[in-house]
């Protein structure tokens, strides 16, 4: 006994982390082969140690130029996604209004919405108005598909917010665009940060809706990774990927570090 | 200020949304609102009309009304249809059994390391979902550990009896196809089942168990009911995606494993055959569509008994 029993005692907490494994071991493959040396071009079986796509995370033709592009799409889509989410969720987390049920709507359909239909109605869109595939008209389908995200973190965030806060600041005479700057504004902060990540992160992604709005001139990361996923790609995309990777990380434990040291001062 | 402050002492919280001026709501509704009519209700409109134009890309398209084109493209691809769903349906119940435990254990047991599990979880998200894809490649390699293990314990041999890979490799197969998919969809059914246990008080249980209920017939009859809506929104989370995507069937597939995203794709960017292309678009949503409201409303009528 013992052994036995203890295994079937934490069975449910083994089960919860050899699933939390699974999620993660892709993430180490990825550092793994961002070290290796393959042989041919296919960078698939671990061949031999080597540094050098650390040293020279560029030495790929094109790929600094795709991950600068997905950068400046992805922090413009966030951007306006951001502003265009936090109004549409003030106004149903803070207002009456008529249409509240269809707006739930419209913002919940595109998230229910497969993708691949989502980037093909885009490309008959543009077709018909002759809006050519390029970088603009892949911002714009970004914004859209990020939208509704934000809209969900900050309705979630304002719908604990007391609204009595507001109606106080109001009664201490001020103005609403005071009252919203210095009172709505910051308290709904978490929400709004959390709304920008995710659109970040789902605008720096996505390949699918991209696809089909891109032109040769305008490749993003993640058609980068696909194009070369076609003729093998190269270790560098590891590089990136195990960078970004930990700067996200890094980027959200500091957060949680932050939130919880603020807690604890309140 | 008396009025002020009799408001802030009537203690019962105020849930009524404080009204301002009329036209407020409106103006902060309708830059994002406009947004979403222009760039995705009018381009389900744009995809409707062009699955029913003829022509060509050189000489451009004009609108016939021809809906046998949707006959055509169901005759062609049903396949494909079917598989997408058989696919997505498959990996969203692996999912959801993989997910369950760990969300369980999140909600639950973890007690102050809920933060850092709930961190890891949506972790794997850093890395580009394409590159996790692939990954899959290196771990699932044919000269790699995990399939020299496979097969000498006969779990190669064991999938290809039962028709999911077609030789003695992981590789190029559905068995691949369909972890990927459930991989990938993962979290998005870890976190609604996260969040809607997370609500659950224990005494429940606890309470359960105190009426002589068993642990499983506590599931069954408390926690599981209590979840459900997390279980609901999970699986249509992993469904949708799983059912459009041809991430997973194209790198982690063969050319029988092929789904309707993946006809979709090709058909409008290199075989540049719009009509069927948007009328194959037009299928799939409507598919899901339907799927989706049949469920919705099954799994609402169960959580009423």
């Amino acid at each position: 006994m013992g052994v036995l029993s203890w295994i079937r005692r934490h069975l449910l907490a083994f089960a919860a982390l050899a699933v939390l494994a699974l999620l993660l071991v892709p993430n180490v493959v990825v550092a793994v082969f961002s070290f290796n040396d393959p042989v041919g071009k296919f960078n698939y079986n671990w061949a031999k140690f080597s540094t050098d796509a650390w040293a020279h995370p560029c030495g790929s033709p094109g790929i600094c130029e795709s991950l600068g592009l997905s950068l400046r799409i992805g922090v413009t889509a966030s951007l306006v996604a951001t502003v265009l989410g936090t109004m549409v969720a003030l106004a149903l987390g803070r207002y009456q209004f008529r249409g509240r049920a269809a707006t739930n709507l419209l913002i919940f359909v595109p998230m229910a919405t497969p993708e691949v239909v989502m980037g093909s109605s885009l490309l008959t869109l543009f077709l018909m108005l002759g809006i050519p595939s390029g970088a603009l008209a892949i911002l714009i389908a970004h914004i859209m598909f990020c939208v509704s995200f934000v809209v969900v973190a900050v309705k979630a965030r304002v719908a604990t917010l007391d609204p009595r806060l507001e109606e106080a600041a109001a009664d201490l005479g001020a103005t609403p665009a005071q009252t919203f700057l210095r009172v709505t504004l910051p308290l709904a902060a978490p929400g709004i940060a959390a709304g920008a990540l995710l659109a970040f992160s789902l605008s720096f992604d996505d390949y699918i809706i991209t696809n089909f709005n891109a032109s040769p001139s305008s490749i993003t990361f993640p058609m980068f990774v696909w194009g070369a996923a076609q003729r093998g790609v190269p270790v560098q995309v590891n590089v990136i990927g195990t960078v970004v990777f930990l700067a996200a990380l890094l980027f959200v434990i500091a957060g949680q570090v932050l939130s919880n040291r603020r807690q604890r001062a309140v | 200020m008396a009025e002020g402050a009799a408001v802030v002492g009537t203690g019962a919280p105020v849930r009524k949304p404080v009204r301002r001026g009329r036209w407020v709501p409106y103006a902060l509704l309708a830059p994002g609102l406009l947004w979403l009519v222009v760039f995705f209700v009018v381009p389900m409109i744009t995809l409707g009309s062009q699955s029913l134009q003829e022509g060509n890309i050189d000489d451009g398209y004009v609108f016939t009304g021809n809906v046998s084109i949707y006959a055509d493209a169901v005759q062609r691809y049903w396949p494909h249809l079917v598989r997408s769903i058989g696919y997505a349906a498959t990996a969203t119940v692996l999912a959801l059994v993989l997910g369950y435990p760990l969300a369980y254990f999140m909600a639950q047991k973890a007690g102050r390391w809920k933060n850092i599990l709930l961190i890891l979880v949506i972790a794997p998200f850093f890395t580009s979902f394409l590159i996790r894809t692939l990954a899959w490649r290196n771990i699932l390699s044919d000269d790699g550990p995990v399939v020299a293990f496979a097969q000498s314990t006969g779990f190669t041999s064991l999938l290809q009896a039962v028709g999911l890979t077609s030789n003695d490799t992981l590789l190029a197969s559905k068995f691949a196809v369909i972890c990927g998919l459930t991989y990938n969809f993962l979290p998005f059914m870890i976190l609604p089942l996260y969040a809607s246990l997370e609500r659950l008080d224990p005494r429940l249980v606890e309470a359960a168990g105190d009426l002589y209920a068993s642990p499983r017939e506590a599931f069954r009859r408390v926690t599981w009911p209590l979840s459900l809506p997390g279980v609901v929104a999970g699986t249509l989370l992993t469904f949708i995606p799983a059912a459009g995507d041809f991430i997973n069937s194209r790198l982690l597939g063969n050319t029988e494993t092929v789904m309707i995203g993946q006809v979709i794709d090709s058909q409008f960017l290199r075989v540049l055959d719009y009509p069927l292309a948007a009328a194959l678009s037009f299928i799939l949503l409507t598919m899901i569509v339907v799927l989706v409201a049949f469920y919705v409303r099954k799994a609402g009528t169960e959580e009423l008994v």
